[in-house]
């Protein structure tokens, strides 16, 4: 019998805020262990909640960017339960009442373009860290987590593959790192995925039982795991055995299997109630647009715009459109630069291969874009060299140095004085009787020689195309 | 008698004894609780902040019943204070009575306080919920809790209370309003007052005896005076027995072993420690405020019991509102009777319960209290200057008797 796979996504984003949800404890990745609490997020008693207002306006940029309802009226709900991480043994979550609701994401795959519904999307605060200690054979709690902010993206089980799927988690990464709602990192943790998943036979309109997968931390585990529950929810059909049963379950990816955590019966009752120390929020319509008029122009219309009016070719608008930071920083520099298209090419060539050379991203591109277009601009109105423009980058994105100021203390600026020049020329020349002699007998290259000669006495910085010409003259004239 | 459990030897002649379930830094705040045990806030709340800041000093922490969920402190796990005739005094108002102390601050979560300066006569105002910063208070009842003031003479007590009111930003349901004015007119003329029959009908005569001579003075300074019936009464304390529990429930739960207060004896795994730290260190308040909360919190119980009493307390304020179209304020017992020897008590839980049924109403809703001449005077939200005037009123003619 021929099967379809029907899967839901719960997808948790942490927040990019500068401090947790309800405290204002940093919420930074990274740091020691326990440097980020304070009473409120290690559960003492006392403290109160208090709502930190960019988490909501995040949540509804994320609302706003998956096309949801925003519900004017939000609440925010403990779910209870115990566990050392949770240090409050409740998580302020939004049960009765998310952030937003009703939305949909497009997703495109080889059999073409399909919308994945949005439930809801939902604010609250995450949980800390257990970590082994294989020293003292003793569990230890690490609270910098706790309270920090996340939204929960919960999908319609409208997907029906593994390709659909990591189209589905692709695109949402693309978008909420795009409009800096998370960093969206499988590895790190601020991006989770929990897959719900069931089989039903082809054309049976009715769902099969569902089961839950947590704890896969990369995208090639998320495909295994699907793959793998799958297989198993078909052979357990098949073979007619009672063994599927609705649970939920942890994905193991060293054995490349599933185990089961809890079941229905011994599931817990999280004991949901409307937390008493956060009034509703009121959502009102200004709140809506003026998140609404900070929402960034997203990659689809900044590359129709960059190919059309810019005149940037198609290679160079996708490999900047992959990255937020890449987009912000050309769209400062090419204004002062002058041309678009040659900001475009030093962002992809010769920024890009510092990144690479210190093993970093295109995110990671920290430069005064204003000092980069000026850079640039000096470099097309020749003012100074390529080449010395390039030594000059180093400088500009590591020290944020002015290129001016380089240019003058390193003496970098073009040497075009054809007075000079031609002295120079006419030594190298005396000098190179071999190379003269190759370059009348018809050997053109060996011009190159030469001129390399002139350029290293000018330490790089004579006006190539003054060289050229001079040195031209000069063979010429004394044949 | 125990009136603190921890005594300050540092005082000036502004003093004020605090609730153990008030934090103050540097004193351990135990909520009179074996489970917070020697525990030791990192923070002042903030009404000890502004204390400070106005140059008062804390003589103690008044001994408080296990977090502050029984009748009189009786609870306690640090001994209960009683009178020289063996009854239970309520430590925050022998303090004040006694004047070892100018003021107590106090917290009304179920209506001991109000007990308590009923039975030593003195004082007590409880404002508006929200008027009062409850960062730094040991939570049970968010929703209701509220820090009041104990005093010999409502003046004193509205002194202390302008004090420590106002916008605090630490506590999200504080309200806006920066400062709060209370003073009392000169005289009760043209005060509506009402009487519910429902409240005296349970109460004893002694307690209703002084509700009718504190009617009787209000008349004669030109108040009217009337008998209504509030018979939402019996709903409004179940309603409010849901809520008080099940929020308990939910603030209990942080104090499971692991991080700081009491922990358990030999347990092998984290599931252990949880049962032998709650099990060893909760008393029996606690535990039925934590068995009751996770029923009425619990799938299938929810919508028939919690869902139900925020509708109550919903429809109670259409009910308050019509009441306090009606009357300018409210007079009633404040509790059964007016001596509770321990043994009243053995059966705390019952107790706690039955008399609540005249403090719940306030507690539920938010409004205002002041308690004088062993009776509670209850008003509409932010009508705490009515209420002392009739407190006013009072205290001058009994003085001047």
């Amino acid at each position: 019998m021929k099967y379809e796979i029907v899967i839901g996504l719960e997808v948790h984003v942490e927040l990019a805020t500068e401090s947790k949800i309800f405290c204002s404890c940093s919420s930074k990745f990274g740091a020691e262990p326990n440097d980020n609490v304070c009473p409120a997020c290690c559960g003492m008693p006392g403290m109160l909640p208090v709502t930190n207002e960019k988490a909501i306006d995040l949540g509804i940029t994320a609302g706003l960017l998956l096309n949801c309802h925003i519900n004017r009226v939000t609440t925010f709900d403990k779910k209870s339960y115990y566990y050392p991480d949770l240090p409050n043994a409740y998580q302020i979550t939004q049960w009765f009442s998310p952030v937003c609701v009703d939305g949909g994401l497009e997703i495109e795959t080889q059999a073409g373009k399909k919308v994945i519904g949005i439930k809801q999307i939902h604010l609250e605060e995450d949980a800390g860290k257990l970590v082994h200690d294989d020293w003292t054979d003793s569990t230890l709690v690490d609270f910098n987590r706790t309270g920090v902010p996340l939204v929960e993206i919960v999908s319609q089980p409208d997907l029906r593959s593994v390709e659909e799927v990591l189209a589905y988690l692709e695109r949402l990464r693309a978008v909420l790192r795009f409009a800096k709602v998370s960093d969206c990192r499988l590895e790190l943790g601020s991006m989770r995925c929990d897959v719900n998943l069931s089989v039903r036979p082809y054309g049976s309109e009715k769902l099969g039982v569902r089961t839950e997968m947590k704890n896969m931390n990369s995208l090639s585990a998320i495909a295994r795991a699907i793959e793998y529950e799958a297989a198993r929810h078909i052979d357990a059909i098949e073979l007619g055995t009672k063994t599927l049963i609705q649970e939920t379950r942890r994905w193991d990816d060293i054995s490349g299997k599933s185990f089961a955590m809890r079941n229905k019966e011994t599931a817990e009752d999280y004991r949901y109630f409307p937390d008493p120390n956060l009034v509703p929020i009121v959502i009102d319509e200004e709140w809506i647009e003026r998140i609404r008029a900070s929402l960034p122009e997203l990659p689809e219309k900044k590359a129709m715009r960059y190919v059309s009016e810019l005149g940037l070719t198609e290679e160079s608008t996708a490999l900047i459109t992959a990255s937020r930071n890449l987009c912000d920083i050309f769209e400062a520099a090419y204004p002062i630069s002058g041309s678009p298209r040659e900001t475009a090419n030093w962002l992809i060539m010769d920024c890009m291969s510092y990144l690479r050379s210190k093993q970093l991203s295109a995110d990671d591109l920290i430069i005064d874009p204003l000092k980069l277009g000026e850079l640039i601009r000096m470099t097309i109105e020749g003012e100074i060299t390529r080449n010395a423009a390039r030594r000059i980058l180093t400088a500009v994105i590591e020290q944020d140095a002015d290129p001016k100021k380089i240019i003058e203390e390193k003496g970098l600026s073009v040497q075009s004085d054809e007075g000079t020049i031609l002295a120079i020329v006419e030594r190298a020349v005396a000098d190179n009787p071999k190379s003269v002699q190759d370059y009348r007998n018809g050997k053109t290259k060996a011009m190159q020689a030469i001129f390399g000669s002139i350029m290293k006495e000018l330490k790089g910085n004579g006006d190539p195309q003054v060289i050229q010409r001079l040195l031209k003259e000069v063979l010429d004239r004394e044949e | 008698m125990k009136l603190y459990i921890t005594e300050n030897t540092k005082r000036n002649d502004k003093t004020v004894a605090v609730d153990d379930t008030i934090l103050v830094e540097g004193m351990p705040s135990t909520a009179g609780s074996k489970m917070l045990g020697e525990f030791k806030p990192l923070f002042d709340a903030e009404v000890i902040s502004r204390l400070y800041n106005t140059g008062f000093s804390i003589t103690g922490k008044s001994n408080v019943g296990e977090f502050g969920l029984d009748l009189l402190g009786e609870t306690s796990n640090y001994g209960v204070c009683l009178n020289a005739d063996g009854t239970l005094a309520g430590a925050a108002a022998a303090i004040v009575a006694n004047g070892d102390a100018e003021y107590a601050l106090s917290v009304d979560l179920n209506g001991t306080p109000r007990r308590a300066a009923t039975l030593q006569n003195v004082c007590f105002i409880k404002p508006t919920y929200g008027t009062v910063s409850r960062h730094g208070v040991i939570p049970c009842a968010c929703s209701a809790e509220q820090i009041g003031v104990m005093a010999k003479t409502s003046v004193k007590a509205a002194e202390l209370l302008s004090i420590i009111a106002g916008h605090d930003k630490k506590d999200g349901t504080s309200l806006p309003q920066m400062k709060y004015d209370y003073t009392a007119a000169d005289n009760a003329t043209g005060i509506r007052i009402g009487i519910p029959t429902e409240y005296i009908e349970k109460a004893e005569q002694t307690v209703s005896e002084k509700v009718y001579r504190f009617a009787d003075v209000m008349k004669a300074d030109g108040a009217t005076v009337e008998e209504f019936s509030l018979s939402e009464l019996s709903f409004v304390q179940a309603a409010w027995q849901i809520l008080l529990c099940a929020e308990t429930c939910n603030n209990l739960s942080r104090y499971d072993g692991v991080k700081f207060g009491y922990r358990g004896n030999n347990s092998k795994d984290i599931g252990e420690l949880y049962t032998s730290s709650r099990t060893e260190a909760f008393g029996l308040n606690a535990k039925f405020a934590i068995l009751y909360g996770s029923y009425v919190l619990s799938k299938g119980h929810y919508e028939s019991c919690y869902d139900k009493a925020l509708r109550i307390r919903r429809v109670l304020r259409n009910k308050l509102d019509g009441i306090f179209s009606q009357f300018d304020l409210i007079i009633a017992p404040a509790c059964s009777k007016l001596a509770y020897s321990p043994s009243d008590v053995v059966n705390s839980l019952e107790a706690c319960y039955n008399e609540s049924y005249f403090t719940a109403l306030s507690n539920i809703s938010g409004i205002p209290i002041v308690v004088c001449g062993g009776v509670q005077l209850m008003g509409d939200s932010f009508s705490e200057n009515k209420l002392l005037t009739a407190a006013t009123v009072y205290e001058r003619t009994e003085v001047g008797k």
